[in-house]
């Protein structure tokens, strides 16, 4: 049975897309992240736009179809999704929550402002055990949005999710 | 081909990128140690993907001009053979060493910079978009291979000697970046500040400083430059790529994953 789209919210079609993961970074939702831009209506159909973190990200493609997924599961009936370059993605988006999650989950959120950053010169603390005697491995980490850190003091190695 | 200036230079763009990066990920599984063929599969990733904004624009541009939508970013990448690929000569020549490769990126990584951070206020909107998203990730190219070019110019004997043959190797395919081609000058007219004489005097100022901190050789200038990438004359090494690139889709037309 298909629900009438006049019943649906804008909040709802919200709430549905909270459920919606970064595939590589399952903890996190694409709200969290700062990939979701804008949810609005046109007419009977539901409009989600979205934007990529990196131009190679392979995520995107498979955001775009875990969105489909959602909403077809919960009987959405008019819907489409959008992808939007500009303006383009900043770690400033990312919300204070996203933040807090991707710590918990090992990785060390962005730290300061956009714009490119020195990484030699930067010493994000380690998400184990907080400690900021760290050096960069690499400027490209395990996916295109991090980086490749270490911990002096734990040993650990660890990922950074760079600015942008 | 397609008669349209920024058509074509979307084109141009789009396949630089994409044969920059699929050259680079030849080096997947390759690389001197783990973290650096990480990096290199990543700035590859970038490149592939920063083609795919341009061809995805250049696709729909194509369509809106015949009223159509035969054609795809996948039609363009897959489907044009190596006279119709306007990539700079520069990014079809093979990897060499991973010295060659490194001092590859670095020239075409600090000529992106500097031609993305013109395009960011070009009118055309859709053009602008793409190259601010890619700006931000060419840094990170930049940063990169500027070090590992002084590290390994000014390391030991084998490798400063390596870098000088790099160097040499390289160097004549440097002059097409500057070279403008008759689909190049509509895009900078629009721009009053956008000229590739511009860029060349930015290039080169910024190239020479990091050649000389690595110790190298600095090369002349006004020496002979190849040409012709742009305009669709390559050298002999686009048609290996392009058949291992493009041979799923002649062999299996419209396959998908």
């Amino acid at each position: 049975m298909e629900t009438e789209t006049r019943d649906i919210t804008i909040t709802d079609i919200r709430k549905l897309l909270d459920e919606v993961t970064d595939p590589e970074i399952p903890v996190i939702s694409i709200h969290d992240l700062g990939v979701l831009r804008d949810v609005r209506k046109e007419g009977d159909t539901f409009v989600i736009t979205i934007t990529p973190t990196y131009s190679g990200c392979p995520a995107m493609d498979m955001i775009t179809l875990n969105i489909h997924g959602k909403l077809r599961a919960h009987h959405i009936p008019h819907f489409k999704v959008e992808t939007q370059l500009a303006p383009a993605w900043t770690t400033d988006w990312m919300t204070d929550e996203g933040k807090r999650k991707l710590k918990e989950f090992g990785i060390t959120p962005p730290m300061g402002s956009k714009g490119s950053e020195d990484l030699i010169n930067r010493h994000p603390p380690c998400p184990f055990c907080n400690s900021e005697n760290t050096e960069l491995v690499s400027a490209f980490g395990s996916t295109a949005c991090k980086a490749l850190f270490r911990c002096r003091d734990c040993s650990e190695p660890f990922d950074y999710f760079k600015c942008h | 081909m397609h008669g349209d200036n920024t058509t074509d230079y979307l084109l141009f763009l789009a396949d630089s990128s994409l044969i920059m990066g699929q050259r680079l990920s030849e080096w997947t599984g390759h690389g001197p140690m783990l973290e650096q063929d990480i990096a290199i599969t990543n700035i590859s990733l970038d490149t592939i993907g920063q083609a795919r904004y341009f061809y995805q624009l250049a696709a729909k541009r194509q369509n809106e001009k015949a009223g159509g939508s035969e054609v795809t970013e996948d039609t363009l990448a897959y489907l044009r053979d190596a006279h119709q690929y306007r990539n700079l000569l520069l990014t079809e020549l093979p990897n060499g060493d991973w010295g060659q490769t490194i001092l590859k990126i670095y020239f075409y990584a600090n000529w992106q910079k500097l031609i993305y951070g013109k395009l960011i206020y070009t009118s055309d909107k859709d053009i602008a978009a793409i190259a601010d998203k890619a700006l931000k990730e060419v840094q990170y190219h930049v940063n990169w291979s500027s070090d590992w070019v002084k590290r390994l110019g000014d390391g030991t004997a084998e490798s400063h000697e390596r870098m000088e043959r790099a160097l040499e190797y390289l160097w004549p395919y440097t002059g097409e970046m500057f070279m403008e081609t008759d689909y190049e000058s509509p895009q900078f007219e629009r721009d009053k500040d956008f000229s590739l004489d511009t860029i060349r005097k930015e290039w080169t100022e910024e190239v020479y400083h990091t050649l000389q901190e690595a110790t190298l050789t600095l090369p002349q200038a006004d020496t002979f430059m190849h040409k012709g990438g742009k305009k669709g004359v390559h050298t002999e090494y686009l048609g290996y790529i392009l058949a291992e690139m493009q041979f799923l889709q002649r062999a299996y037309p419209g396959c998908e994953w």
